[in-house]
């Protein structure tokens, strides 16, 4: 996480849930936060990169970075 | 907002208490509502047995109602898969990988419907078939509505669906 251009606002912790849990607590996550403030989303759904973009570009909210390694996702994402 | 770039809106009949037609119909519900559409499910037929409660155990008010609702007991913890039911096994076992690969549950995904505001409708033609009262089902439905109310809701959504 010390890779981040940005100091999340808060951190939400996806990993081991299966769709559609990740993209529904980011939405009920995100909600909390003012606009312009950054949520990080960690998950290991192997779908989650692709769900996420589509969540992101739907929704608004911009998908700042999307970093995977070794299954595990990393996602900065701005409130809009 | 004009009708050019109005919210999205998605519309789906639930007509059966299968699981394995409730589940998508709660997993989509829950999705497109987290993607910002308004989001209308309408509980008919079998379907309405969905919004049950689970602590309620015979529901209507003659014996053919109260009948029906002891052999196809309703509430989101108690639905069974159309098919390979196997006498229970088949839906206990789903349940448990469900578990096991954190799928979330029926009841925990309508919890999160209704936080997104999803809107749950009852159909009221078949609460009087079954002898339904508004006692029986969970908390934070919309008002029971007929069939011309949800051709009215799908006639204006972008997405429709039959599950």
């Amino acid at each position: 996480m010390s890779s981040l251009a940005v100091d999340p606002d808060r951190v939400l912790d996806c990993r081991n849930l299966s769709c559609p849990l990740p993209v529904v607590k980011t939405a009920q996550a995100i909600r909390d936060l003012e606009s312009g403030q950054h949520l990080l989303v960690l998950a290991t759904d192997p779908g989650f990169a692709q769900d996420i973009k589509a969540w992101s570009s739907r929704t608004g909210n911009d998908l700042v970075t999307l970093t995977e390694d070794g299954g595990a996702y990393q996602v900065l994402l701005r409130r809009n | 907002m004009s009708e050019n770039n109005r919210q999205k809106r998605m519309s789906i009949v639930c007509w059966s208490g299968d699981l394995d037609r409730v589940w998508p119909v709660l997993i989509l519900s829950t999705t497109a509502a987290a993607s910002g559409l308004e989001v209308n499910v309408f509980f008919t037929f079998w379907g309405l047995r969905v919004l049950q409660r689970n602590d309620v155990r015979v529901t209507g008010q003659n014996w053919m109602q109260k009948g029906e609702s002891l052999v196809d007991r309703g509430g989101t913890d108690h639905l069974k898969l159309g098919k390979i039911h196997f006498g229970g096994a088949g839906t206990k076992m789903i349940k448990k990988l469900a578990d096991d690969y954190k799928v979330a549950t029926p009841t925990e995904l309508l919890e999160m419907a209704k936080d997104l505001g999803v809107n749950l409708y009852p159909c009221q033609m078949t609460m009087d078939l079954y002898g339904f009262t508004k006692e029986d089902f969970i908390d934070g439905l919309g008002a029971p509505m007929g069939a011309a109310s949800f051709i009215d809701m799908a006639a204006d959504s972008d997405i429709t669906l039959f599950i």
